[in-house]
């Protein structure tokens, strides 16, 4: 076993590489989905690291909650982006300039 | 010292996989490389004991979410040059936030806890504990109400996408049963009188 602080660490990495991905990939929309789901792993680490170092179950409670909300989140931003596709024929963030369907 | 290995290995792995999910120029790359991500955590999850949330992540993540993503992707037909505008011109800003958001979070997590119970190494638990059990025994008892709630938010959520994304399609053939039933023979039948033919 190694310290908590390791998955910490290791977690603080993922976060900061999900957030770059966000500034990398600004203009498609299905990568920044992506990446919203890597920075939700990296806080369910952060839970369960915690979790164990306190000896306390609620923390994987909460990642079971994180895990059903983001698995929402996912259905309906890819239910949102192919209805945008559909009517721009386009990801781009870029054309999404317009409030009018 | 296996403990070590394991979990620098899979370390080493989850960030090389989070690198292919931010550059790979190929959307469906990028999913198929969250979907190694998910995978190496699921085995960290497990090396801290969690067994049963690896288990779901590995069935609910890769085995639904993601291969919603990799339908989507494969279905829009994205002009990808377009969506790589500007990739090169954001790096520096991006790779600078993120190190500095590294430096933040290493230093609470490091160089300022080096001395409370987050640089001590959990015991190992016994083999006879079970997991799935403790959760279930918490989640159904206190947490009931979050738990039914969950519930709502995945029905809400499927109602969600399939109102969204449902369509009514012009040309479409499609049996009117209401019409069928209610035909009757003279609708459909004519009987011709004529005489029968002689040579």
């Amino acid at each position: 076993m190694v310290p908590v602080s390791y998955y910490l660490l290791l977690a603080a990495a993922l976060f900061a590489l999900a957030v770059t991905g966000i500034f990398l990939n600004r203009k498609n929309v299905i990568i920044l989905l992506m990446c919203i789901e890597l920075m939700l792993l990296a806080v369910n680490f952060n839970f369960i690291a915690f979790s164990r170092m306190l000896e306390d179950i609620v923390g994987q409670v909460f990642v079971f909650f994180i895990l059903t909300v983001a698995a929402a989140e996912a259905a309906i931003g890819l239910a949102i982006l192919v209805v945008l596709f559909r009517s721009r024929r386009s990801i781009n963030v870029d054309d999404l300039d317009t409030m009018k369907g | 010292m296996i403990g070590h290995i394991l979990f620098f290995s899979l370390a080493a792995v989850l960030l090389g996989a989070a690198i292919g999910v931010i550059t790979s120029r190929n959307p469906v790359f990028s999913a198929m490389f969250l979907v190694l991500a998910f995978f190496i955590s699921a085995g960290l999850w497990l090396l801290l004991e969690a067994e049963f949330l690896a288990i779901v992540l590995v069935l609910v993540y890769v085995g639904a979410v993601m291969v919603l993503f990799l339908f989507v992707v494969m279905m829009l037909d994205i002009n990808l040059a377009k969506l790589r505008e500007g990739f090169a011109r954001y790096a520096p800003v991006g790779v600078v936030l993120s190190l500095v958001i590294v430096a933040l979070l290493a230093n609470v997590f490091w160089f300022r806890a080096q001395d409370t119970p987050l640089m001590l190494t959990p015991e190992l638990r016994s083999a006879d504990v079970s997991n799935t059990r403790e959760l279930g025994s918490v989640l159904y008892t206190e947490h009931v109400y979050a738990f039914e709630l969950a519930a709502v938010i995945l029905l809400v959520a499927i109602v969600a996408a399939i109102t969204l994304t449902m369509r009514r399609r012009p040309g479409l053939k499609a049996q009117n049963v209401a019409r069928q039933v209610a035909v009757r023979r003279q609708d459909r039948v004519r009987l011709v009188k004529m005489d029968a033919d002689k040579e």
